[in-house]
């Protein structure tokens, strides 16, 4: 009876059974110990019996390490190896600590026309140890402005761009997950605004409102950047929402609601991170192009863009109007994107093929 | 093997057990559509194509067949994953493909499933005692004061460490996951399991423990199993009945030793004989039965019998045409094939015979399984 066919039962027989289910004793150690690092250990020793060879590997002592570590600090642990985008993280704490105490670091204030600002000729004067940066056509402050004006850029970059997060998260997460009709029409939607001229769209949204302020712009820009965010989010939900544990948790019987705050929201984090400090950079350059044509904040308040328009026709005479302003706009945008870079590579350490 | 031996297979012929789910012309088909906006049905996947069985209380029923010939997806239809195209899945006499919302969350809880791929199969986002315990939650199984003991419970039941509940699964090993995976979709009190190839994607230094783990939970908790998977070997060994599928069909259903010991259908002989003897005399004597080409696609299956194209016994005319249907050969014995009646029985052997003399080309090498030789032979000197 037991020859020829029975025997073919490779690598189940011959094993012996493990101990009943939690009868272990290995694991009566480490209810003893202090739940953490002591049942860490015992965990560790209980896998290099179960599984040899694995422990063979070497990874046994690095895996204590790791255990220790959080998914947060082990991608804060990633994110400081780049050195770029810890540079680009401090220009971008900089520039914050400039516009929260712009009135303390200021020298002057930004809308004050200085007599001794302009030369005899009524022309703006070149930086100075007065005005560091030199002035401009009105006699002002352009260091003050400058400051600022940093303000307008990263309020509008932040705001403008959680609106737009807002609007991508929710379209991109109603479309990717309960699918249908609405997936469709959500999906064709933005690709109809993808292929929309943004920034004619901006334009006429922007002009159609007789004193475009800064909350005119946030929602401008909103409505003009969700479809790319949409985008994003459509497309990790929905290979989120085919993998196993989603699966499982809809047969633990969780409603729809808990499976997305519970089960696919965490897992958007870290995109949604990634393409808002992407998404801020584009958010700055675009306010300030629509503030170069006159569409975006109105003067005096400073803003970079707007700067930059007033300052054009004596870039020969007077280049400073144009060039600091914009250095700031380069080095604002240029800081957002080295670290949506690094957050990128710190998140998805597999993806790094650079 | 004498574990097994001594176990009465449940459910044979229905009047072993209780059945517990019954499954009754299930069918899955998924649309191939075209067009942008609006878009056409321009054919179907015939994944699952009219399943009818039982599995019984308490019985552990093997399913076995290649990639894509709708095993796992029968397992999912039948825990309602997919939407059924056609058919019906009573559980306790309760029509599942019915129930709808909240009717069918509550039936979940007597339904669960143990997937295959452990590290895809547990939230990298939550602990263990939020993954073990979220089942407890949405069912209000427990108070909240009681949970965590009950997550620590479960979690020593399938032989974790119970003062891991605060880890995150990313500190575990996939045999370690699987267990965690199995402590969750114990967490609901379940008598029906669907085991998804719970050890494909484990060490096989680690598959033997997970088996383990698997039948000791069944003898405590009368725990009822579908057992999904492509590896015979391991089927055999946990299985007290197997249903061998192919291209979205059943062929044959029998009790373990009589599948194994006596493989009826054509496709079964075929796939009994891939499995390797680990026995370089017995290998070298045997000649396997190797299928010619490759499955169909099952969104255009052939006509009549889904195995004729491939089958070295099949017959002009008839298998090409009909569909056979699956029929009680024996007592407990199910076989769908032209070819195999409960009359032509005894004469088994001689379908390959036919077969072989019919096509003595180069079309396929068709030998007799060594598996079922002895067993046949023995048949035929009662006959």
């Amino acid at each position: 009876m037991s020859d020829g066919p029975n025997d073919y039962v490779p690598g189940i027989d011959p094993i012996e059974p493990e101990p009943g289910p939690g009868l272990e004793p290995e694991f009566e150690i480490a209810l003893d110990g202090e739940p953490s690092s002591g049942g860490a250990t015992a965990t560790a020793v209980a896998e290099s019996e179960l599984a040899g060879a694995e422990a063979a590997g070497g990874w046994l002592p690095e895996a204590e390490v790791i255990e220790t570590r959080g998914t947060w600090t082990e991608v804060w642990r990633r994110f400081r190896k780049d050195k770029f985008a810890v540079a680009g993280l401090v220009i971008i704490v900089l520039l914050v600590v400039v516009a929260v105490f712009a009135p303390l670091i200021a020298p002057h204030s930004p809308l004050t026309q200085f007599d001794s600002g302009l030369s005899a000729k009524g022309q703006p004067m070149p930086p100075s140890h007065h005005f560091w940066l030199g002035t401009d056509l009105l006699g002002r402050d352009l260091l003050s402005r400058l400051i600022y004006g940093a303000r307008v850029s990263l309020v509008i970059g932040i705001l403008a761009n959680g609106f737009a997060l807002f609007l991508g998260v929710i379209f991109g997460i109603v479309a990717g997950y309960f699918r249908g009709g609405l997936e469709t029409f959500i999906m064709r939607a933005t690709d109809v605004m993808l292929a929309f001229p943004i920034f004619l769209l901006a334009i006429a949204l922007s002009s159609s409102i007789a004193n475009p302020g800064i909350w005119v712009l946030v929602v401008v820009i909103g409505i003009v950047y969700w479809a790319p965010m949409t985008r994003v989010i459509h497309g990790e939900v929905l290979s989120i929402r085919e993998k196993e544990f989603v699966t499982a948790a809809r047969l633990t019987g969780c409603t729809n609601r808990r499976i997305l705050t519970n089960h696919i929201l965490p897992h958007l984090v870290a995109p949604i991170i990634v393409y808002t400090s992407l998404g801020i950079a584009t958010t700055v350059l675009f306010e300030a192009s629509l503030s170069y044509i006159g569409l975006g904040v109105q003067p005096p308040t400073p803003s970079w863009g707007q700067m930059i328009s007033d300052g054009q026709p004596y870039y020969t005479s007077a280049p400073w109007l144009v060039l600091f302003p914009g250095l700031c706009i380069m080095i604002t945008v240029l800081a957002f994107n080295l670290v949506g870079d690094g957050l990128r590579d710190a998140f998805d350490p597999q993806q790094r093929r650079r | 093997m004498s574990a097994r031996a001594d176990t009465i297979p449940l459910g044979a012929t229905g009047g072993g057990g209780a059945t517990l789910v019954s499954i009754d012309g299930l069918t899955v088909h998924f649309p191939i559509t075209s067009g942008v906006i609006v878009q056409r049905k321009i054919g179907a996947v015939r994944a699952v194509d009219g399943l009818s069985f039982d599995v019984m209380r308490g019985e552990t029923l093997g399913l076995v067949g290649e990639s894509g010939c709708g095993k796992s997806t029968t397992g999912r239809a039948i825990l309602q994953l997919e939407k059924l195209t056609a058919g019906h899945v009573l559980y306790e006499g309760a029509d599942l493909a019915r129930l709808r919302g909240g009717a069918l969350r509550r039936q979940r809880r007597r339904m669960q499933m143990i997937f295959q791929d452990p590290y895809a199969s547990l939230n990298s986002r939550m602990t263990l005692g939020h993954i073990v315990g979220e089942p407890l939650l949405v069912h209000k199984l427990r108070t909240r004061d009681e949970r965590v003991g009950r997550v620590k419970e479960l979690l020593n039941l399938v032989g974790i460490n119970p003062n891991t509940v605060n880890r995150y699964p990313h500190e575990f090993s996939g045999g370690q996951r699987q267990r965690i995976g199995i402590a969750r979709a114990l967490a609901v009190e379940p008598n029906f399991i669907v085991c998804d190839e719970p050890i494909s994607a484990l060490d096989v230094s680690i598959r033997a423990q997970i088996i383990n783990l698997l039948q000791e939970l069944q003898r405590r908790f009368g725990l009822t199993y579908l057992f999904i998977a492509h590896d015979l070997s391991v089927v055999r060994h946990i299985s007290d009945r197997v249903a061998v599928m192919y291209l979205g069909r059943i062929v044959e259903l029998a009790a373990n030793h009589e599948l194994y010991g006596e493989p009826l259908h054509p496709y079964t002989q075929a796939l009994l004989s891939a499995v390797p003897i680990p026995d370089p005399v017995v290998e070298e004597r045997r000649r396997p039965v190797v299928l010619a080409g490759d499955v169909p696609s099952p969104a255009s299956p052939p006509p009549g019998c889904h195995f004729h194209t491939r089958c070295p016994a099949a017959q002009d005319g008839l298998c090409d045409v009909d569909d056979p249907v699956l029929r009680e050969i024996k007592p407990g014995h199910f076989a769908a094939c032209h070819l195999v009646t409960a009359s032509d029985y005894p004469k088994i052997r001689s379908v390959e015979d036919r077969a072989a003399a019919a096509h003595t080309a180069a079309a396929f090498t068709a030998a007799v399984d060594t598996g079922a030789d002895g067993d046949t032979d023995a048949h035929e000197g009662e006959a």
